[in-house]
């Protein structure tokens, strides 16, 4: 266990560092003359208006939502994936009643229009 | 395993990870991009950045392209006549008259005519020196170099209301997970240390105390768990990175690229999981081994070759480029969620992208082409099959021709553990780079796409299709070895026929395009 997954946390260690490194060299090395016309938020030229945290279309959410839903499904069918062999035709029409049912609710969130961005 | 050969081993790995993705891969991947674009749009592209030489240099290079060129002329041709001697003694079945042993004349003829080939490439070198005025370009391969220089020295703009921590936070996040993905590849097959220079049996089992050191930083049992986790947060960075950077832009940049990720992450994830119920493991080693072992690679099974073209697509989009580069798309968004980034800090994110592309290539070569397993080469050495190889190897070699083409010691050549490995390692990175090639190809041919178009591409398309590619495999695994062998012959006969009807055609010069027709300078 340890021999295992030592090197897997030596390995996310380095990568942070090689991040946190680039990070602190551009921070040392680049200069900094802030000035006020620097400082406007680039807008192509025109001047901002309002808020620039913007509302956003709904559509962004209900994917979050789809995610969550068929990400738990992905998550619950690796094991029964690498288990596959061993379990056979009975594991396999589980697995299928289990797909059914999410395919069930991609075609309801399809027909409600949930995957749709037109409008 | 002692913790010190364990540190040991592992600070090595690592060394050689970073060496090749961060060192080499992702640089000449942002000098292939450039020159390839500059190409297609007839620019020259980058090759200015490079090495000032001293006065007198172009002379010294020019003078020395015509004794290279003769005495490359001169080590070719006496190395084809050498060859023309040995062809003529193998169709006459008699190597008596020669001076020298048949091996030593192999060797003497190929290395001349290498040699010659090196010269020739070196005189042309000289020739383009002296042209470039004794400055050395490398065909502007130091550009990249020069870019990262340019970077850490660039201010390091921060937008004075936007969010510190995060908008810091975002770059760190974002380059961290796409090296950190590299953990889990492996590299090659298993070192045992205690036979480095001996020849292991071909089925890998080697008996007594052994070390086996897995050519991969960590042989985790949650492989492919471990790599979509990693990956998975690479989402987070682009997200709070559009968030804090107090911008419209960046804001819909990091909301699109939100989106679009977790999108394609659930179809990335839903796509691969037919290689699991093939390969029976999460391990990203059993896969190679499997692949291996039963002497084919995953991409010729037809459910993971229907695997493969799903699996790209959603790859793609899971590293955001084009054609679906939605969140940076320039020509509605300047820069997308990296619009208010300056100096390394953009670089870092420019960075990542480009280490995804080599992470999504040593993905894709581990599950689906085999990773380090080469056609002929096996844990004891080369091994050809048929009968005409044999008696034209047993002749160089001076070996008798015995007429078996089972064995190694007949038809083959025995290599130590050490070679194999190597060889390992070279094939794999051949097909990260072959992989490489094929996304640059990708993305300079298609055009964007709109992005009501792209998610659904996912979530009708890709998703659905995941899903019955799913079952489709449960059938053919479980209706047992017949099945499996008809998915072999025809995902076989699907890979030979895109490569002959797709592939090939592609390569074909244009015929718009006038032959030697020269880029106009830039």
């Amino acid at each position: 266990m340890f021999a295992v997954y030592l090197p897997v946390f030596i390995m996310l260690g380095v990568a942070t560092l090689v991040a946190v490194g680039m990070f602190t060299a551009t921070s040392l090395a680049g200069p900094k003359n802030m000035t006020a016309e620097k400082a406007i938020p680039y807008e192509s030229g025109s001047e901002t208006t309002g808020a620039n945290h913007i509302r956003m279309s709904i559509k962004f959410y209900l994917t979050a939502i789809l995610f969550v839903v068929f990400d738990i499904e992905a998550v619950f069918l690796y094991p029964w994936a690498a288990m596959f062999r061993s379990l056979g035709w009975v594991g396999f029409v589980e697995m299928l009643l289990f797909i059914v049912i999410l395919g069930v609710t991609l075609i309801y969130a399809w027909k409600k229009g949930a995957l749709e961005w037109e409008s | 395993m002692t913790t010190g050969l364990l540190l040991l081993t592992t600070a090595l790995k690592i060394l050689f990870i970073l060496l090749v993705t961060v060192g080499a891969f992702a640089p000449m991947l942002v000098w292939a991009e450039r020159r390839q674009s500059a190409m297609m749009q007839d620019r020259i592209g980058p090759h200015r950045a490079g090495i000032r030489l001293p006065a007198g240099a172009a002379d010294a290079f020019r003078a020395s392209v015509l004794p290279m060129r003769l005495a490359a002329a001169a080590s070719g041709a006496v190395g084809a006549l050498l060859l023309l001697l040995l062809a003529f003694a193998w169709a006459a079945d008699d190597a008596s008259w020669l001076p020298v042993s048949p091996l030593e004349l192999t060797a003497t003829g190929v290395g001349l005519l290498v040699l010659g080939g090196i010269l020739d490439v070196g005189s042309k070198i000289h020739g383009m020196l002296a042209d470039n005025g004794g400055n050395i370009s490398l065909a502007g391969l130091l550009h990249p170099l020069a870019d990262a220089l340019k970077f850490i020295f660039k201010e390091d703009f921060v937008p004075p209301k936007a969010d510190k921590l995060l908008h810091s936070l975002a770059p760190i996040i974002t380059l961290m997970p796409a090296i950190a993905v590299f953990a889990v590849i492996p590299f090659s097959d298993v070192l045992y240390l205690e036979h480095w220079d001996a020849v292991v049996p071909r089925n890998g089992v080697v008996t007594g105390d052994v070390t086996a050191i897995p050519l991969q930083v960590a042989n985790l049992n949650v492989g492919v768990l471990f790599l979509f986790a990693i990956a998975g947060t690479g989402i987070i960075g682009a997200a709070i990175g559009g968030y804090a950077s107090d911008n419209k832009y960046s804001l819909i940049g990091g909301i699109r690229a939100a989106s679009q990720m977790v999108s394609y992450e659930v179809a990335l994830g839903l796509t691969i999981v037919p290689c699991f119920m093939i390969y029976d493991s999460l391990r990203l080693e059993a896969m190679a081994t499997w692949q291996h072992d039963n002497g084919v690679w995953g991409i010729c099974v037809l459910p993971i070759t229907i695997a493969f073209v799903l699996f790209f697509t959603a790859a793609i989009g899971e590293t955001k480029r084009i054609p679906f580069d939605l969140p940076e798309g320039e020509s509605e968004l300047v820069g997308g969620y990296l619009t208010e980034y300056s100096g390394m800090k953009f670089g870092m994110f420019f960075m990542s992208e480009f280490i995804e592309v080599v992470g999504l290539a040593a993905v894709a070569t581990v599950i689906f082409f085999g990773g380090w397993d080469l056609p002929f080469v096996y844990r004891d050495g080369i091994d050809f099959p048929g009968v005409w190889d044999a008696q034209l190897a047993s002749f160089v070699m001076g070996v008798e021709y015995n007429g078996a083409v089972e064995g190694i010691d007949a038809t083959g050549i025995a290599l130590a553990h050490w070679g194999v490995l190597a060889l390992g390692v070279v094939g794999f990175l051949a097909k990260i780079v072959a992989l490489i090639w094929f996304q640059l190809l990708t993305r300079w041919s298609l055009p964007r796409f709109r992005y009501d178009q792209m998610m659904q591409l996912c979530w009708k398309g890709l998703l659905p299709a995941a899903l019955g590619n799913i079952l489709f495999t449960g059938v053919v695994v479980l209706l047992g070895e017949g099945a499996m062998q008809m998915a072999v012959w025809s995902g076989t006969f699907v890979v030979v026929g895109s490569i002959v009807f797709f592939f090939l055609p592609a390569l074909k010069r244009d015929p718009r395009v006038p032959a030697g027709a020269q880029p106009a300078a830039s």
